[in-house]
């Protein structure tokens, strides 16, 4: 019982600690967070901080906080949205709107594979890479005279499932422990063999349906819009609604604990890899249909935009968290900031310095996410007593 | 209550001569243990004495390099705690039990979840709406009190976090259900309340073995306990307030090991 006094202290002056980390952040991660928190989070922490003695206080600001968490993507989106259209006549034109639904698609793509590796507790930097080979490969096979469309699309989708079946090889089977480390090797592997095959040059001549799929268009939508809908509407009802979903949840969330009741921890982080695999190669498919290229360098930093729009969605690298809406919210936001410096002309080069600077962000709001729930348990369970 | 134990009724589960080392070192030597249907066990013995080393033996963790493990007259070597749980044989690991990242009704029915279509594996959609009905009334019956609109298990007291643990084993167990230290970390209501859910298990005609340091709370739901030391059985007692310093002297080794 002794230690059972002594352990809330301890963390109430954690808790005070992570309160003062919150107020000097929150107002600086942007205008809607903190117009949105301010009132009743900000008196919570009043009230708590301020008595320092009975912790079952009102005890919702934790609760709003972490809601404000949850919506804090879509708010950022709008705001963005309504500064950009702000900043820049052109931003709210059709064409611009196409364009931005055309520069993201393919990061949507990338990060909805992603998703799925990271919400059980992986993560995979080789899709970049897998985009330049399977556009490679697909324009190698595209000039082989016996190759039709279909041919085509499905050697670059098999590109994409073949270098995440050897990512899924090396973690599961081969147990090395650091995803990061595994993918960072067949990145390497994967841009050294787009450039073996093509011989460092890009070739153009697509089949019709690539090109289709890279840039048609139905009615007024690009195509590869269409491409990310369905490939979302996919993995939602995946991840959401099936057995499988529950499965790769409950391995992010506690692997151990997944083990001993009986799932099969492998198979399902196999298929995972397997199907990031995958997007890759239909985001390879798009970034060659647009063009009508298979460029070797195609791809380069995907990765990092692929993350990114996971993070900033509000998965958590831990695993265990993370849904396909918020990673379309992720990738928007990411096409956004894109499309917005490039209207108002900031130099190119400060697109990667923001998105790696809105990746640290995202990564520390979840770490706050976490410390907030221990607080909000720690809290619930004084009040049970 | 221990002097009728030792009637008739043929044990649920026997372990003769359990043995077990890791490299040099012997953690479990010749564990003789007997559990009755619908009795509840406590395993005592200070931390290393091989408590876990022998629930990790029948809830099939690890398996033992002598010995045998009966259920039911017959003996059983379990590969996986999923086989163990398929012979209805239920274990709540200690800090393992929960999915934070999971609604209550998640953590009740992780890997039996109930899906329409089943001959589509693990793509079968999932029932959601008749789960979490199912799981409310399985709450209701073991009166756990869970707040319901699918809050994750991160959100829930450790009390609330350790009652699906345990309604999740008591409600599939057939006949055994292993609980490893189920009120550590817990405050006082808490401890009680989880307490009360073990005391409901032989109405359920289950049998439970229950690993705990604190003795109030084996004394309030056991009827049986058996002390382990450096993987050896030294003593069994009933777990009244009068033998409670002789299960300390048992637990401790008071005297015999004073050389």
């Amino acid at each position: 019982m002794a230690e059972d006094t002594r352990a809330p202290s301890d963390r109430r002056r954690a808790y005070l600690a992570l309160v003062g980390l919150i107020r000097t952040v929150l107002p600086t991660k942007g205008p809607a967070m903190a117009t949105e928190s301010e009132s009743p989070v900000g008196s919570e922490f009043d009230q708590t901080g301020g008595s320092g003695s009975s912790p079952s206080g009102s005890g919702w600001g934790f609760p709003a906080l972490l809601w404000v968490l949850k919506l804090g993507p879509l708010f950022v989106l709008l705001v963005l949205l309504i500064v950009m259209s702000l900043s820049s006549p052109y931003f709210l034109t059709g064409r611009n709107i196409q364009n931005l639904g055309i520069q993201s698609s393919i990061v949507a793509v990338l990060a909805l594979g992603q998703l799925l590796v990271i919400i059980c507790r992986g993560i995979d930097i080789s899709v970049g890479s897998v985009v330049g080979l399977s556009g490679v490969i697909g324009v190698t096979v595209a000039g082989a005279s016996w190759a039709g469309g279909a041919t085509v699309l499905a050697a670059m989708v098999a590109t994409g499932l073949a270098i995440g079946a050897v990512n899924a090889f090396f973690v599961v089977v081969g147990r090395i422990p650091m995803p990061l480390i595994v993918t960072l090797a067949t990145l390497g592997i994967a841009r050294g063999m787009a450039l073996l095959i093509s011989g460092g040059h890009t070739s153009t001549g697509f089949p019709g349906i690539i090109n289709t799929l890279g840039s048609g268009y139905v009615w007024v939508v690009p195509m590869p819009v269409v491409v990310v809908v369905a490939v979302t509407v996919f993995v939602f009802i995946l991840t959401e609604r099936t057995r499988y979903g529950r499965w790769l949840y409950a391995v992010g969330g506690n692997p151990e604990a997944a083990r001993r009741v009986g799932l099969p921890v492998n198979r399902i982080v196999a298929s995972a890899y397997m199907l990031c695999g995958v997007t890759a190669g239909i985001a390879g498919v798009l970034t060659a249909g647009r063009t009508d290229t298979g460029d070797p360098d195609a791809g380069n930093l995907l990765e990092l935009d692929a993350i990114t729009a996971v993070v900033i969605g509000g998965a958590s690298l831990f695993g265990g968290r993370g849904s396909a809406p918020n990673v379309i919210v992720g990738a928007l936001i990411l096409g956004t900031i894109r499309n917005g410096l490039d209207l108002i002309g900031v130099e190119p080069f400060w697109q990667t310095v923001a998105i790696g600077s809105a990746v640290l962000i995202a990564l520390e709001l979840d770490v706050m996410r976490g410390a907030i729930e221990r607080r909000l348990r720690v809290r619930r369970s004084m009040e049970a007593e | 209550m221990t002097d009728n134990s030792q009637g008739p009724i043929s044990p649920v589960l026997e372990v003769r001569g359990a043995g077990k080392s890791y490299g040099a070192v012997r953690v479990l030597r010749d564990v003789n243990l007997a559990l009755r249907p619908g009795e509840i066990l406590a395993l005592l013995g200070d931390n290393g004495a091989g408590k876990s080393t022998l629930i990790n033996a029948i809830s099939g963790v690890h398996r033992l390099d002598a010995g045998e493990i009966r259920l039911d007259g017959v003996p059983v070597a379990f590969r996986s705690p999923q086989e163990a749980r398929s012979h209805g044989v239920e274990t709540v690991f200690q800090d393992l039990a929960v999915f934070d990242n999971l609604d209550a009704s998640a953590n009740f029915f992780i890997g039996r979840e109930s899906a329409r279509f089943g001959w589509l594996g693990p793509l079968a959609p999932l029932r959601r709406r008749s789960m979490a009905d199912a799981w409310r009334e399985e709450a209701n019956r073991l009166e756990v009190n869970v707040p319901r609109g699918g809050q994750l298990a991160a959100l829930l007291s450790g009390g609330q976090r350790q009652a699906i643990a345990v309604a999740r084993a008591v409600s599939y167990a057939t006949k055994i259900v292993i609980m490893d230290e189920p009120t550590a970390a817990l405050g006082v209501r808490e401890s009680t309340n989880v307490l009360r859910l073990v005391r409901k298990l032989p109405e359920r005609g289950v049998a439970v073995i229950l690993i705990s340091h604190n003795l109030e709370h084996v004394m309030e739901v056991a009827d049986r306990a058996v002390v382990l030391r450096r993987g050896s059985v030294v003593g069994e007692a009933a777990p009244t307030p009068d033998n409670h310093e002789r299960l300390v002297s048992l637990i401790v080794g008071g005297g015999q090991h004073m050389i």
